[in-house]
């Protein structure tokens, strides 16, 4: 982005927060300006329910972030979303449209474009390939006219001009014609960015965009996704770095066990007790007196705080060590997403790991 | 030994009927495992489809010549998307397996006592050949230096090569189109290209009827040339030559089933051969073996062949090592 942009930079951001002001900070909040409305999703897997999710709706033109300890259902309830998997009940729709039983490509021509978790860069196809695959409702798809090279020829040319253009953006232009498995793990996730973007969707889904990521790369990455509400686009996305969360998000939507627990703009969610709790776990090894004591003197909120915000060096002498138990932890952390032992996953969870073992 | 026949006869076998059959199903598998990832383990059936459609419209059923060609086809269409429906949804090990059974199915109906007045049980069906003999143009037999082809030979090459370059054709336009790339964006990873708004399912069954079209082509080709379809020669072992060959030339490359196929049934004559004639010198000892055994030990040399190849040149004669070394990574 040029630098005589910057002023609309703020004034998209100022935009989105200001849309935000009168929204109350509660689960299932309503929005001024829904682009995605969900209603009683719920998704079993075996006895286990996975998402459960009463009511969310996401702000049109607005930045929000999916937040949730490990197993939250976070991914489950975007794999359902985009139509990768089927909910056992619920309703959602997009600008008004409903997306219920919606096959994942019909879900991407109507606007709503996802990116994975686990990078899917088409590794033997080269980066421009990548890129021009990305583009929709092209002629030379067909499979009668693909024979025919001077009926979609043009069209090839318009979206190489595009593509080119993205991946100038992105950086990755001098890797045009690479293949794209051989791009590090980095450069895939913006070449998956990009592609994305070649949809030319109105909501992107992020499914944690840093994951893997250089720290070097993480800046720009930030940039990026950000630049895409500048452009308009309505940005939903998955992460585990609160930094990033904190940097660039408008809103935040956090989910535990699969429900939604809390909403709030980042700074206001951070300090919900509820969200501390379904981060470090429920303080089941402390008596309610000494917690309560710990909470009002606002230790236990900066411990936890600091713990949000992945400072493995902060992290507080006065959180309870006691080695965790699986009986009470295991609901809250051994989710189905990751099959991870709870044990595990809660050490994770302390040191400010995530599933990628950043 | 006669090195000057051995090469001449070997020669006719790297243009022969049997290369051009192979090359037929290998193209098909080609845009179906090689461009697609779908793992066809049936091609046998397509091509035992493809002659039955001929057969049995012609000998059985006393009809046209060209209405058994179309039938052919439209049964190879059928049979994918019998096969594509219920499997093309699920993991690619699903359609392998399902793939494998429909092929031994057609051929157990084929040669079963109870379809005999329809397929003409294990011995096949003869007799509906002559219409395509009678559209021969040729009416002697060619000479080209050393090499002399009998004027229905030469029909069913001429036939047999061009289909083969009809096929090369249109895998060489399909591959190199934005359908073709859609193809192949589902062999890497079928749900980024779901998540880019591509009917996936759709792709995959077009390119399983298009590949299985092929097939049935091969199919109608073998049994005009013999004269005869005969269900034992589509077993599992015509798919997995088939496999061998396009792995031989290069998989996901335009001309890689056209060359292993040229490959292969040159090597297996020329080995036969070779070795018949060094049996016959007494270059090989009667104890280690004799001309009855040329048969199984150019298998076992063709087997050798491959190993090497796939330790030495994974991505076959014509494939691009880079595409390999990513899978490495």
């Amino acid at each position: 982005m040029p630098d005589d942009n910057v002023s609309s930079l703020t004034a998209k951001r100022e935009a989105a927060v200001a849309a935000f002001a009168d929204v109350p900070r509660e689960p299932g909040a309503k929005k001024p300006d829904p682009i995605l409305v969900a209603d009683d999703v719920k998704r079993n897997f075996g006895g286990l329910l996975a998402v459960d999710v009463d009511h969310v709706e996401i702000q049109r033109g607005s930045i929000t972030a999916l937040i949730g300890p490990n197993g939250a259902g976070k991914t489950t309830f975007f794999n359902l979303l985009t139509g990768f998997d089927r909910p056992n009940s619920g309703s959602w729709s997009f600008n008004g449209r409903s997306l219920h039983g919606t096959p994942p490509f019909k879900v991407a021509r109507a606007g709503m474009v996802r990116t994975f978790q686990l990078t899917k860069a088409l590794s033997k196809l080269t980066v421009i390939e990548n890129m021009r695959l990305g583009a929709t409702r092209q002629r030379g798809e067909s499979f009668w006219r693909a024979m025919l090279p001077f009926t979609w020829r043009s069209q090839e040319k318009d979206i190489t001009e595009r593509a080119e253009d993205l991946l100038a953006r992105f950086k990755l232009d001098t890797k045009r014609d690479d293949f794209a498995g051989s791009l590090s793990g980095g450069q895939r996730k913006l070449l998956e960015m990009a592609r994305a973007l070649m949809v030319e969707p109105e909501l992107v889904m992020l499914d944690e965009p840093m994951a893997g990521v250089n720290p070097a790369l993480t800046q720009s990455l930030l940039e990026h996704v950000s630049n895409l509400r500048e452009q308009g686009m309505t940005v939903l996305f998955v992460e585990h770095d609160m930094d990033m969360v904190r940097d660039i998000a408008d809103w935040v939507v956090v989910m535990g066990q699969g429900k939604i627990l809390s909403e709030g703009p980042p700074e206001t969610v951070m300090s919900d007790p509820r969200v501390i709790d379904a981060y470090l776990g429920a303080h089941h090894d402390q008596s309610l007196a000494e917690l309560e004591q710990e909470f009002e003197s606002g230790a236990l909120t900066a411990a936890a705080e600091a713990e949000l915000s992945g400072d493995v060096a902060a992290a507080p002498s006065s959180e309870p060590q006691a080695p965790p138990s699986p009986t009470e932890d295991a609901p809250i952390d051994g989710g189905p997403a990751d099959e991870k032992p709870a044990e595990e996953t809660v050490a994770a969870e302390r040191t400010g790991d995530t599933k990628d073992g950043r | 030994m006669d090195w000057g026949s051995i090469f001449e006869l070997s020669l006719r076998e790297l243009i022969g009927v049997q290369a051009i059959v192979f090359a037929l199903a290998a193209i098909g598998i080609n845009v179906q495992f090689g461009y697609t990832g779908l793992l066809n383990f049936g091609q046998a059936a397509f091509a035992a489809v493809g002659g039955y459609g001929i057969a049995v419209i012609v000998t059985t059923y006393d009809m046209s010549f060209w209405l058994g060609l179309v039938v052919g086809i439209a049964g190879a269409v059928v049979l994918a998307l019998l096969l594509g429906i219920p499997t093309l949804r699920l993991r690619a090990d699903y359609l392998a397996i399902v793939t494998i059974a429909a092929s031994e199915i057609v051929r157990l109906v084929g040669r079963s006592a109870w379809g005999r007045d329809v397929f003409g049980g294990s011995d096949g069906i003869t007799g509906f050949s002559n219409d395509f003999y009678d559209l021969n143009p040729f009416s002697e037999p060619l000479e080209l230096g050393p090499f002399e082809f009998r004027e229905r030979v030469l029909w069913v090459l001429a036939v047999g090569w061009t289909l083969v370059a009809i096929c090369t054709l249109v895998v060489f336009l399909l591959m190199r189109s934005p359908w073709g790339r859609v193809l192949k964006g589902i062999r890497e990873d079928e749900d980024a290209v779901r998540s880019l708004g591509k009917n996936v399912y759709a792709y995959k069954m077009q390119s399983l009827v298009i590949g299985g079209v092929m097939g049935a082509l091969a199919g109608m080709v073998y049994s005009l040339f013999q004269g005869a379809m005969q269900p034992d020669v589509y077993a599992t072992n015509f798919t997995f030559f088939a496999y061998a060959i396009l792995i031989l030339g290069g998989a996901a490359t335009v001309f890689g089933p056209v060359l292993g196929a040229m490959i292969v049934w040159f090597s297996f004559q020329f080995i036969d051969l070779a070795l018949r004639g060094a049996i016959g010198q007494g270059y090989i000892p009667d104890w280690l073996m004799d001309s009855n055994d040329t048969g199984a030990v150019r298998f076992m040399l063709t087997g050798v062949v491959l190993i090497l190849l796939l330790v030495f040149r994974p991505q076959g004669i014509l494939g691009d090592r880079r595409e390999i070394a990513l899978d490495a990574r």
